[in-house]
């Protein structure tokens, strides 16, 4: 299948600062996709060069087939987005604001009302419709801002850092919005974050974006075996005995294990990092050996793990070049 | 059958029209005949909507109420004082603009406030400045302007709408200023403009909205420019004080440097008024109070110096409206040039800028 949006070697240089270096990515219709990355990681220049807001210095956006950059308007007809500072006219009505922007997409009148309108029940606001924006609250704004780009019935939608400034309850109501509304229109959803585990309750597939480049993309399993390529597994045992003691010990008595990489005390507790899930022989040996275990657990990685993972390593990488 | 209704839905509508002139106007307004095709085919443009939107902006924003007021309030008393002295300006027959009873409507006063003119040279600046002073900052502030870009629209539209909706509140404003200035002087003085006198009104309407439009765009060029709000109104007016006040002081002093130490000869006397005329000729607010003078009161007939063989046998009679223009030609042409530079200015750095800070 043709994806929906294909970017291709990507490139925006600000003088010397490479802010977008050497993208590539594709994201297929219908799909939730993550782009995870802390400030400052090239991912708004990323969405602005797919709108042609943003001319790239190389490379080529292809947005519903239209490339971005020679031909905006068709893109921005197809795609509805929500910039990180909302921006809507505090002035205004909510009302207002909505059936401004739909009647720049060439909505006539009546039918932007009707619409906005509609819309505006949807995301839960009809009480606050003729209220000004100046007087909401930003969960409040940011739903608006959920009907705002779906009032020109767009095929795909950019939502930047949607979840900030909400509160946890309203960002699990505000995520299921999203995944629901994606659902019923068949829409494809791009949403940018440094928010790891909210974007991982909603996402299909995440990219992680550092230093203006993809380092991975993938769904999340996925991901955390190609960043974590030699040890994907930890675990976690507390013994009643001491761990200093009889670390040399311990460690005499795994080495037989070809699996176990490596065993530390990380904060009272012994980790041991191995390349397969071999939990239960890593129990039976340490019994057998009359041991008192307290504590066995078999983390997992979430998007945060990777994250730091990612981070711990590419500042060893610098600190290596330095 | 169908027929016969038909005809009778014409008959309908035409008395309609006919039992309510206003649904008539209504369906010819001249916007409608201006973008008929648009109507009849497809919704209106999104520059249009963005227009609209501008301009409802401006008519509900204190500082334009501010200043609409305080413009009516200076117009209604420079119209008073105006009126109190002119049945001596019109006795005055001496004067050969004393049949000019609206224009003087426009120029008397007894010094104790300035006459409509000036105010307007005064107060307008203010009013294109109050315009365009945030015209771009602030929706790049409140993030708006990124939201805007993302709908599908030209990057054009943006900056040609801020201007259009700037330059129709103006125009509507000093348009129907001028017709209440004149309506009212009917009213009370009992008497009728000549049509060149109405004429001459009109042009100076044209030219105020000019020199409005001027401010205007030279303060969309620092609202492009600044990213505080604050900072482009300020650059704004210093540009503007500048020019009202320090600039003449320079020039003066620039004048008496310059100044031939013995006044012998004519003709160096004569090149050295030239060039202090050419230094004051570039300053925008000196344009605009030549080209009203020359419109309001009819019997200037030079802006520069005239030597001795052209005032010999010169009647002190006013001139025609056509040699009026004729006289301001070159600061109308000025000011017009000076407009249309600081919108291309505008235009240039708007479509150059990265629309995220």
């Amino acid at each position: 299948m043709e994806p929906i949006i294909s970017l291709k070697n990507l490139t925006k240089k600000y003088g010397d600062f490479k802010a977008v270096d050497c993208l590539t990515l594709q994201i297929q219709k219908g799909e939730i996709f993550g782009l995870l990355g802390p400030n400052g990681a090239g991912k708004s220049t990323t969405i602005l060069m797919m709108l042609g807001l943003t001319e790239p210095n190389n490379g080529n956006a292809l947005v519903c087939g239209f490339d971005a950059t020679s031909n905006p308007i068709e893109v921005k007809k197809k795609v509805g987005y929500l910039p990180d500072t909302l921006g809507f006219y505090d002035n205004r009505t909510g009302l207002e604001n909505l059936i401004y922007v739909a009647r720049l997409n060439g909505i006539p009148e009546q039918n932007a009302k009707r619409k906005a309108e509609q819309l505006l029940e949807r995301v839960g606001l009809t009480k606050v419709k003729n209220n000004k924006v100046g007087t909401y609250s930003r969960g409040m704004k940011q739903r608006l801002g959920l009907a705002d780009v779906l009032i020109k019935d767009p095929e795909i939608i950019v939502l930047d850092e949607p979840t900030l400034g909400i509160d946890p309850s309203g960002v699990k109501d505000f995520l299921l919005l999203i995944s629901q509304l994606s659902k019923e229109n068949h829409l494809t959803v791009l949403l940018s974050s440094h928010h790891l585990h909210q974007v991982q309750q909603v996402c299909d597939r995440v990219g992680l974006f550092v230093g203006g480049k993809l380092i991975a993309e993938g769904d999340i399993p996925t991901l955390s075996k190609t960043l974590f390529y030699e040890t994907p597994y930890m675990v976690e045992v507390q013994l009643l005995e001491s761990h200093e003691k009889n670390l040399t010990s311990i460690q005499k008595l795994l080495k037989d294990l070809q699996e176990v990489k490596s065993i530390d005390i990380k904060k009272e507790k012994l980790v041991i990092t191995c390349t397969e899930d071999v939990t239960s022989i890593i129990a039976k040996t340490l019994i057998e050996a009359n041991f008192n275990i307290v504590h066995l657990n078999k983390i997992e990685f979430g998007l945060d793990d990777i994250y730091q993972r990612y981070f711990e390593t590419t500042n060893e990488n610098l600190k290596q070049t330095a | 059958m169908i027929y016969i209704n038909v005809i009778l839905r014409l008959q309908m509508k035409t008395l309609n029209r006919l039992h309510n002139p206003l649904l008539y106007i209504k369906e010819s307004s001249f916007l409608d005949v201006l973008f008929k095709k648009e109507l009849k085919e497809k919704e209106t443009s999104p520059f249009w909507i963005m227009v609209q939107k501008e301009i409802s902006d401006h008519i509900h924003s204190w500082r334009f109420i501010v200043l609409l007021a305080l413009i009516v309030f200076t117009c209604f008393g420079s119209l008073y004082t105006s009126i109190g002295n002119l049945q001596e300006a019109l006795n005055n027959l001496k004067d050969p603009n004393h049949s000019f009873a609206f224009l003087k409507l426009l120029t008397v006063t007894d010094h104790t406030l300035p006459p409509f003119h000036v105010f307007i040279g005064f107060l307008g600046p203010l009013l294109g400045i109050s315009l365009g002073f945030d015209a771009v900052n602030s929706e790049m502030n409140n993030g708006s302007l990124v939201r805007i870009m993302a709908q599908p629209i030209h990057r054009d539209y943006l900056i040609n709408a801020k201007f259009t909706a700037a330059i129709i509140t103006i125009s509507t404003l000093f348009i129907s200023l001028s017709l209440l200035f004149v309506g009212s002087g009917i009213l009370i003085t009992g008497l009728t403009p000549s049509p060149e006198e109405f004429l001459r009104i009109l042009a100076f309407t044209a030219l105020s909205i000019l020199y409005v439009s001027f401010w205007l765009n030279l303060s969309i060029i620092f609202s492009i420019k600044f990213k505080q709000a604050a900072t482009s109104a300020l650059t704004s007016i210093a540009v503007w004080l500048f020019f009202t006040i320090f600039y003449q002081i320079l020039v003066n002093i620039v004048a008496k440097v310059l100044m031939p130490s013995h006044v012998s000869n004519p003709l160096q006397l004569e090149s050295y008024k030239r060039v202090i005329m050419g230094f004051m000729g570039i300053v925008p607010s000196q344009l605009f109070s030549d080209a009203t003078t020359t419109l309001l009161v009819p019997s200037v007939r030079s802006l520069g110096s005239l030597s001795m063989s052209q005032m010999y046998g010169a009647l002190p009679s006013a001139l025609p409206l056509r040699e009026s223009l004729i006289v301001v030609w070159p600061q109308l042409t000025g000011l017009f040039a000076a407009t249309i530079v600081c919108f291309a200015i505008s235009y240039y750095l708007f479509m150059r800028r990265e629309i995220r800070g």
